[in-house]
């Protein structure tokens, strides 16, 4: 197997999807001629032209609505957000349109769009553009929410969301574009939705995580192992639809979870998740669920305010150690 | 200038149409004028309940627009849609239950007044957000182009829309990409409550096709004739790939913004003005002195209509509920059964 990088991966399964199917076309900003802002849709311009790759102005309200209408008349259209800071300005035509199109027009219609778009903190941008808003998504009926850690699975969650028939938003992650890892070369190469990876087994705790804190779960166990405390992890991969089936049955096992994600603490996805734990395993808990999240402020500009603000490994070493 | 060829686009029309198509065209409005008057009746006993946005006054726009549209090109509209959904093809019968509420209704019963839609007639939505279905028609339009498809999207929505960033983004792309849309903005002069010179600062609404570079023409919305005549040339223009363009239709509605407003922001005189316009007696008057209709072939029409509806209501009556099972269901399509 190849070691590619995350950015790779999803050019490899924009291409391939782009090979398969006629009916698969991109639309954004930037993802033609400047080959995308953060480089995902690379050279894919010069081999599938402009009908396939097609820039669009700037105007996220539209892109979005016409990804939802193009996919209504047909097409299999991928909507790339330059980020997800810009998904505000589009959020309309996703929770009051693409999200409910298939419910309110009796099951007639279908939406089969994906949007997708880098997000996270860590690269000093400021209050605008270092937001992680999975959880916006995740509260709204209709959408799937996806958010892939690593190669691997950025191509293969990708390629699925591409072939499905549900509205997706698929998150990326900014730090994650030049992390390698082996990817599967076989054009079939598919991960379901719904299916959390168990990447680290463990016996004392239980760390529920997605995104980029997936790294940061995984140094948080190497130093964990050192003080004597066996970490498993959990990479839910996708948030709808949330496999809590692997989640429970892993905190029953260990008796003690974390929730570890980059969305501000209050109202994030973990919340949601640490309730579910609670209501589903209350019994086999010897400590409530704690959560590792963003600070509740917008991100500071200032280096190490912003790292500050944000979660790490060592945070999570920490709330391990309360918890054992 | 706009009106001087107005008028000459209507008497076009009322010369080359046969008297069938004549016939067709009042049986539609009359179609939905009925429609709404039974909505009203039904609102009032308490069959229909919710927002409910009715057509009456308006009806000479989605007649005439949808009658310069084949079958398989698409429509695209808003929450006051009855009258889009029924001109494009829609039985009444599944219409009406769609405003009961019923499981036979045109949306199942999950949709209600403001979410008809119907993909086998290429009725793509009613959509309750001002401006929304501005974009999703872009998007179909995008599609057409892409397969290189002989449809047309036509695009309805109202004077509240045109202060939306949706409106001018999605005349923007469609000029850009000379996508196959007509934009029919309805001027019924309110949104809401609110009078259009007091939301948008050109109240000649047409001239925004102007900035997009796309052809721009205010039609008499009273008249069906007029609209039929200017969405021809609109829709001809977009068939032969020349790009979108914009048609005003000046229109009015014969009731409050809703069934719970008594619109008192306007004025009785005011009213009966625009009644006296009616586009339904009208036609009508037209069609009698001209000589292209008889008493008693309009007669008939009346009937027919007042039995259809009549037809409609009984069934959207005596339809079952949607089942409980069905509750939380249908949300995701990948999960339907």
């Amino acid at each position: 197997m190849a070691q590619i990088t995350y950015r790779e991966a999803l050019n490899q399964a924009l291409r391939e999807e782009l090979d398969r199917d006629e009916r698969v076309f991109i639309m954004g900003e930037e993802v033609g001629y400047f080959g995308g802002a953060f480089k995902v849709t690379d050279g894919l311009l010069a081999v599938y032209g402009e009908k396939r790759v097609r820039d669009t102005p700037i105007s996220e309200l539209t892109i979005v609505g016409a990804g939802i209408g193009a996919a209504m008349g047909g097409l299999k259209p991928i909507v790339e957000l330059m980020t997800i800071n810009f998904a505000l300005l589009a959020i309309d035509q996703i929770v009051n349109s693409a999200a409910k199109i298939h419910f309110m027009f009796g099951g007639k219609a279908t939406v089969p769009l994906v949007i997708r778009a880098p997000q996270g903190g860590g690269h000093q941008l400021g209050a605008q553009h270092s937001q992680s808003l999975e959880a916006y998504f995740l509260h709204c009926p209709g959408l799937r929410v996806v958010i892939p850690a690593t190669p691997a699975d950025a191509k293969g969650l990708l390629k699925t969301a591409i072939r499905q028939i549900d509205p997706v938003m698929f998150l990326e992650h900014e730090s994650l574009y030049g992390v390698k890892g082996e990817v599967p070369e076989d054009p079939e190469f598919m991960v379901p939705f719904g299916q959390a990876n168990v990447i680290r087994e463990g016996k004392d705790v239980t760390i529920v995580t997605y995104s980029k804190c997936v790294y940061d779960a995984i140094a948080a166990a190497e130093v964990l192992e050192n003080s004597g405390i066996d970490a498993e992890i959990v990479d839910l991969r996708t948030l709808n639809p949330l496999d809590m089936a692997t989640v429970v049955t892993s905190v029953k096992k260990t008796g003690r979870a974390i929730v570890a994600y980059e969305g501000w603490r209050t109202g994030g996805a973990g919340a949601e998740i640490a309730a579910q734990i609670h209501e589903a395993a209350f019994d086999s808990l010897d400590a409530p669920v704690v959560r590792v999240a963003a600070l509740d402020s917008p991100m500071p500009y200032n280096k190490h305010l912003e790292h500050a603000s944000l979660p790490s490994a060592g945070d999570i070493v920490k709330a391990a150690e309360q918890l054992t | 200038m706009a009106l001087e060829r107005d008028k000459h686009t209507a008497q076009h029309a009322l010369l080359t149409l046969h008297e069938s198509q004549l016939l067709d065209l009042y049986r539609r409005m009359t179609l939905i004028r009925r429609f709404e008057e039974k909505t009203a009746e039904m609102y009032s006993r308490g069959k229909i309940t919710g927002f409910c946005h009715l057509y009456a006054g308006e009806e000479a726009v989605a007649v005439g627009a949808i009658y310069a549209l084949y079958d398989k090109d698409y429509v695209v509209s808003t929450y006051r849609e009855h009258g889009h959904c029924l001109a494009k093809g829609a039985e009444p019968r599944v219409v009406m239950a769609e405003l009961f509420g019923k499981a036979t209704g045109i949306s199942r019963g999950r949709g209600g007044s403001m979410h008809l839609f119907d993909q086998d007639l290429r009725f793509m939505g009613g959509y309750a957000i001002v401006g929304g279905g501005l974009p999703i028609a872009c998007g179909l339009a995008l599609a057409v182009s892409y397969n290189e498809g002989p449809e047309v999207v036509c695009c309805f929505f109202g004077d509240g829309a045109l202060p939306q960033g949706a409106f001018h983004e999605t005349l923007n792309m469609a000029s850009l990409w000379k996508l196959p849309l007509v934009f029919i903005c309805e001027n019924n002069f309110y949104g809401m409550g609110t009078l259009v010179q007091n939301a948008i600062s050109q109240e000649e609404l047409y001239r925004f096709a102007e900035p997009y570079k796309m052809p721009g023409v205010r039609v008499d919305g009273m008249d069906v004739l007029d609209v039929y005549g200017a969405t021809m040339e609109a829709v001809a223009r977009a068939r032969a790939g020349d790009g979108p363009s914009l048609i005003e239709a000046v229109t009015y509605r014969f009731r409050g913004h809703s069934m719970s407003d008594p619109a008192e922001y306007r004025s009785k005189r005011e009213e009966r003005i625009w009644q006296e316009r009616d586009p339904i007696k009208n036609l009508r008057r037209r069609l009698l002195t001209e000589k292209r209709a008889t008493e008693s072939k309009l007669g008939e029409v009346e009937n027919e209509v007042a039995a259809t509806i009549d037809d409609a209501i009984k069934f959207a009556d005596e339809s079952p509920e949607p089942s409980m099972d069905e509750l939380g269901k249908g949300v995701y399509a990948s999960e339907d059964k």
